[in-house]
Formats: C-alpha cells, sequence, structure tokens
C-alpha cells in the first residue's frame, strides 16, 4: 500500500490539472456573472469534501465513545440497523402518502431518506470492520484536521466570489453563519486534541465532535429552510444546471475526494505514527534508572 | 477575473501550507524515531 502512495500521488495530480483545466476552459461561461462564476467549481467541491469528512469524523468520534463498553457497542449497533429500516420504511411510506410527500423540505425525495439511512449505516459498520478503537479515535483526528482544511478553503472562496456578486465581502446569513460556526467547533476541536494532555481527551474531543456534527445538516439544508442570500441550491433540490457545468462540477469532487484521501492517508499514517512513538518515549522513561537521593 | 485567479490561488496556497505543515511534523517525528533507535540501541 505504501509502495502505491506516489502512484496514486502522481495520478491524482494529473487529475487535479484536468479538473482545472474542465473549469477553466471547458465550463460554458456563465451569462450573468461572467467567469467568476467558475469559483464555484472549487467552492462547491470543497464543502461537499468538508461535509464527507466530518460525517466520518462523527461516526468515529461516536465509535470512540461507545466502543469501550461492551453494552454500549451492542445498542448502538441495533440502533444502527434500526435506523437503516426504519428509513427504507419511512421512505415507502411517504412515497405512498401525497400529503406527506408534499411535507418533505425541496429537493427532498422520499428515497434520499432511505439513502442516507442505509450510508449512515453502511459507513458505520465499515469503519467499525476496519478500524480498532485506538485506530478509530485517529481517524476522527484526521478527518477533523483535513476537514477543517477544506471548510477554510469555503470560507475564502465564498467571500471572493461574494464581493463581485454582490457587493459585499460578507453577510450574516444563515448559511454563511452556520459555516462559519461549523469552522470555529472544528476548530476548537482541534485546539482541545492538541493543547489538552488530560487522559480523557480523546473522550471530550468525541463529544463534542458528535454535537458539532449536529451543525452539519444546518448548514446543507439552510438554503432549503431559510431564506438566505447565500444561492439556492442548483444541483437537486429543484435546481437547474447546465449538463455541461455539472460535470465539470463532479469531475472538481472527484479530483478533491481522491486529494482528500491522499491527505488523510497520510495525516493518519503520522497520528499513528506519533502515538507509538509518545508511547514507547513513555515506556522508555518508566524503565530509565533513576538517581537515588543521598 | 481576478477574483476567480484569487479564489483558486488561495485555495492551493491553503492545502500547500497544510501539506507543509504534515511534512515538518513527519520530519520532527523521523527525528524522535532516529533517537529512541539510538537510545534502545
Amino acid at each position: 500500500m505504501r509502495k502505491a502512495f506516489p502512484i496514486l500521488g502522481i495520478l491524482t495530480a494529473i487529475f487535479l490539472s484536468y479538473a482545472l483545466y474542465l473549469a477553466l476552459e471547458v465550463a460554458p461561461r456563465e451569462q450573468t456573472m461572467g467567469d467568476v462564476q467558475r469559483i464555484f467549481y472549487y467552492h462547491v467541491p470543497s464543502a461537499w469534501t468538508a461535509f464527507l469528512l466530518f460525517f466520518i469524523n462523527f461516526i468515529a468520534s461516536i465509535q470512540y465513545l461507545v466502543r469501550r463498553s461492551r453494552s454500549s457497542d451492542k445498542v448502538a449497533n441495533w440502533t444502527l440497523i434500526t435506523v437503516a429500516v426504519v428509513t427504507c420504511i419511512a421512505s415507502v411510506v411517504i412515497a405512498m402518502v401525497p400529503d406527506l410527500k408534499k411535507a418533505l423540505p425541496q429537493g427532498t425525495y422520499p428515497s434520499s431518506i432511505a439513502t442516507t439511512g442505509i450510508i449512515i449505516a453502511g459507513m458505520y459498520f465499515l469503519i467499525r470492520k476496519y478500524f480498532s478503537v485506538e485506530a478509530v479515535d485517529a481517524l476522527a483526528v484526521t478527518t477533523a484536521e483535513v476537514g477543517v482544511v477544506f471548510c477554510t478553503v469555503v470560507l475564502v472562496t465564498g467571500p471572493l466570489w461574494a464581493r463581485p456578486v454582490w457587493g459585499i465581502w460578507w453577510t450574516w446569513d444563515v448559511r454563511l453563519t452556520s459555516t462559519l460556526v461549523l469552522w470555529l467547533i472544528y476548530v476548537s476541536y482541534l485546539i482541545l486534541r492538541r493543547f489538552s494532555s488530560s487522559g480523557q481527551t480523546p473522550v471530550m474531543a468525541a463529544a463534542l465532535a458528535v454535537f458539532g456534527a449536529l451543525d452539519v445538516p444546518l448548514v446543507y439544508f439552510s438554503i432549503w429552510i431559510f431564506r438566505t442570500q447565500h444561492p439556492q441550491p442548483v444541483v437537486g433540490g429543484g435546481g437547474s444546471i447546465d449538463p455541461r457545468m455539472l460535470h465539470v462540477l463532479l469531475m472538481n469532487w472527484l479530483a478533491f475526494l481522491c486529494f482528500a484521501f491522499l491527505v488523510c492517508w497520510s495525516r493518519y499514517r503520522l497520528e499513528r505514527i506519533k502515538r507509538e512513538v509518545e508511547e514507547t518515549q513513555a515506556l522508555e522513561a518508566l524503565l530509565e534508572p533513576r538517581s537515588v537521593p543521598r | 477575473m481576478n477574483f476567480l485567479y484569487a479564489a483558486y490561488g488561495a485555495t492551493w496556497a491553503i492545502h500547500i501550507v497544510y501539506l507543509i505543515t504534515v511534512y515538518l511534523r513527519y520530519s520532527r517525528l523521523k527525528q524522535d524515531v532516529d533517537e529512541l533507535r539510538k537510545s534502545s540501541r
């Protein structure tokens, strides 16, 4: 796997260059905004990648909390199975009852409820299968850190688009404010992990991450639920986008996902080695002969 | 157009700065590993 890293790195660099070429040259020019609209091909994929990483962080944090006790682990497993089953049943019921279908937020299909439930449960059991309790904590740190990087990109590219289009850098609307709050929550998570030396730090950080992740659906659905200055959704949600623009957007997202995967991989390995070194140093300090005071 | 290049430039600047911090942490860790190896001999 380690040998594959340089090859994957080169392939990702080529893919990112191709995605950049698509964004700058191939994507059609937007009629009202002009070329500045092309910021969208970096802004939106970065936001989606950040959400995905925070979602993995959420699952990893829950697992770190529940897997330390056998009974809570069992309860969590059965809860996840129930979530998957209930969402599947709910989507069938909603699809059959027109009144319930109308009550869904704009852009949400009954099938998307079942898909969400299955993805959450699937991701949970996948991480559970391949990561031990210690590894899941390292995964949580990794995804939080890389997620913050992508969220920073979102917060920087957004105002750079807003200035020429809205005439202002920033406005305190729900989408923008909730994204800033999300970024602040995960920055505080990283600060907690970096500066607290208590043995309970991973537990406190995991609890903070679980609450922090609750902000992700608020950020995502805010443009459906509230009237915001932020543009309405153009993908799903009743929005319409030129198929050529959609193709470029998805290619950029895929390229950024590959990049995020490689960065997470490096950061995860770094975290695991760091922990091993710290354990060895602690062990050495214990075994070192102490000078006896006279 | 300037805003577009600023946004793309800022994106890669953020990612490159982060990658440099990861690399520096890795180098520091490698030093620690070497020191541990020396002390265990």
